[in-house]
């Protein structure tokens, strides 16, 4: 794995994936079985520091060893991320630079025979 | 100095009304996205400069016949705790009107700058984690949906270009190359820059409809520059199919209407692919000239003693 961004991801993946909080140990035996061999416990710790202050995970300090665990399920960040790229987010959206609006079906059928696709 | 002020006043309003309307209604900008994009930017300029020139002036009128001597007397006079005799109500106005707008404008860049920031922030910490890297493409991510998405993601340091799944099903190879060189584009010509310059001035001025006016022409343009850096590298109708093939439908996915969605902006780039028609030799030169003189006249007028009587 080329970079700590990437397992940034892809632990937040297993978490996702994961019916109940993990501990590091557990999370790094589930990355194991991935391509992500021989895995240090201090660079899984590290991950689950980043992806806590980063607002993705919260750290169940009650129990020992702590557990980690998503604070939302993946589905409410999709919604939030394609609200913003499709351009249902009016003033968030003008962050971004789209390649294109939509058009309505209408319009879209005029432009086709515009350009002779049928 | 109330030849001045009045000028100024005059210019402000044109630069309010008559004129973006006249450009905005021009088909030039489309066959000319370049210097369309300079002439808007010069109005939005000048405008601010003149409105704040024009109450600045008026406020300093009772002080002395020239502006700058004008406020020499009045700093030095407020500096000893007085406030000079020659103030009238009407050029304390226009003085506390010309500092809150400038205040306003300022304060308003500045948060919008911020906030847009903050956004962009969010999206790529969200980017990040639901989609994947394209080994094949550098600093390109793969979005796992069905819609046919592409937009870049200006930032400071690591901008980024996304594409959906659900667009690389849509288009053909060629295409794709289009889109990547157009959304490349905007982050190279830094686009981002100038839309936001334009979104603050739409939020601090929201009682001026040439703001949201010119806040969508200056959109536009820069999607008609970028699709021009695409033609370099494909051929116009395999760009104008890209274009029309992605607004076709969101794949599927349910989103409302939002107003980002624009068909006319859709189907005046296609056309300007579809039948490209020479740049007009007046606008080639007579616009550029336009933009200038409209950016030096407001601090001519302020400066020039000729206009001081």
């Amino acid at each position: 794995m080329e970079s700590l961004g990437e397992l940034e991801r892809t632990a937040l993946e297993q978490l996702w994936d994961a019916a109940a909080p993990l501990t590091p140990g557990e999370l790094r035996d589930r990355l194991a079985t991935g391509d992500q061999r021989g895995l240090a416990l201090t660079t899984v710790m590290t991950v689950l520091s980043r992806l806590e202050k980063k607002g993705f995970v919260a750290r169940d300090r009650t129990v020992r060893p702590a557990t980690y665990a998503p604070v939302s399920a993946r589905e409410e960040y999709v919604a939030e991320l394609m609200h913003d790229a499709l351009g249902a987010a009016g003033d968030r959206t003008e962050a971004l630079a789209r390649f294109v609006g939509r058009a309505s079906a209408d319009e879209t059928a005029a432009l086709r025979r515009l350009l002779g696709l049928g | 100095m109330i030849l001045a002020a009045s000028l100024l006043a005059v210019l402000a309003v044109l630069l309010a009304w008559p004129v973006p309307l006249a450009v905005a209604r021009s088909t030039w900008p489309d066959r000319a996205p370049g210097t369309a994009l300079l002439l808007w930017q010069a109005i939005a300029l000048a405008g601010v400069l003149s409105l704040l020139g024009s109450l600045l002036v008026a406020g300093l009128a009772p002080y002395g016949p020239h502006p700058i001597a004008a406020l020499r007397v009045l700093t030095s006079d407020v500096g000893h705790g007085e406030i000079p005799p020659a103030t009238s109500y009407a050029s304390a106005l226009a003085l506390a009107a010309a500092v809150l707008l400038g205040v306003h404008l300022v304060l308003n860049l500045v948060a919008t700058v911020i906030r847009t920031e903050r956004q962009r922030a969010r999206h790529r910490s969200l980017l990040l984690m639901l989609s994947a890297p394209m080994p094949e493409a550098p600093r390109t991510r793969l979005l796992d949906a069905t819609a046919p998405i592409a937009y870049c993601l200006p930032g400071t340091a690591r901008s980024l270009t996304v594409l959906s799944a659900g667009l690389l099903d849509l288009l053909t190879e060629q295409e794709v190359l289009g889109v990547v060189e157009h959304e490349r584009a905007h982050l190279r010509q830094h686009h981002a820059l100038v839309l936001v310059a334009f979104r603050a001035w739409r939020i601090a001025l929201p009682w001026f409809p040439v703001a949201r006016r010119a806040q969508h022409a200056v959109g536009l343009l820069t999607e008609m520059l970028a699709d021009d850096q695409a033609r370099r590298s494909v051929p116009d109708p395999v760009l104008a199919r890209a274009i029309v093939v992605t607004s076709g439908g969101t794949g599927g996915e349910p989103v409302e209407d939002g107003p980002a969605s624009d068909p006319v902006s859709v189907e005046r780039r296609v056309r300007r692919l579809v039948s490209p028609a020479p740049i007009p030799a007046g606008v080639r030169i007579a616009v550029p000239v336009a933009a200038l003189a409209l950016v030096v006249v407001p601090p001519l007028l302020l400066a020039l003693p000729a206009f001081a009587g």
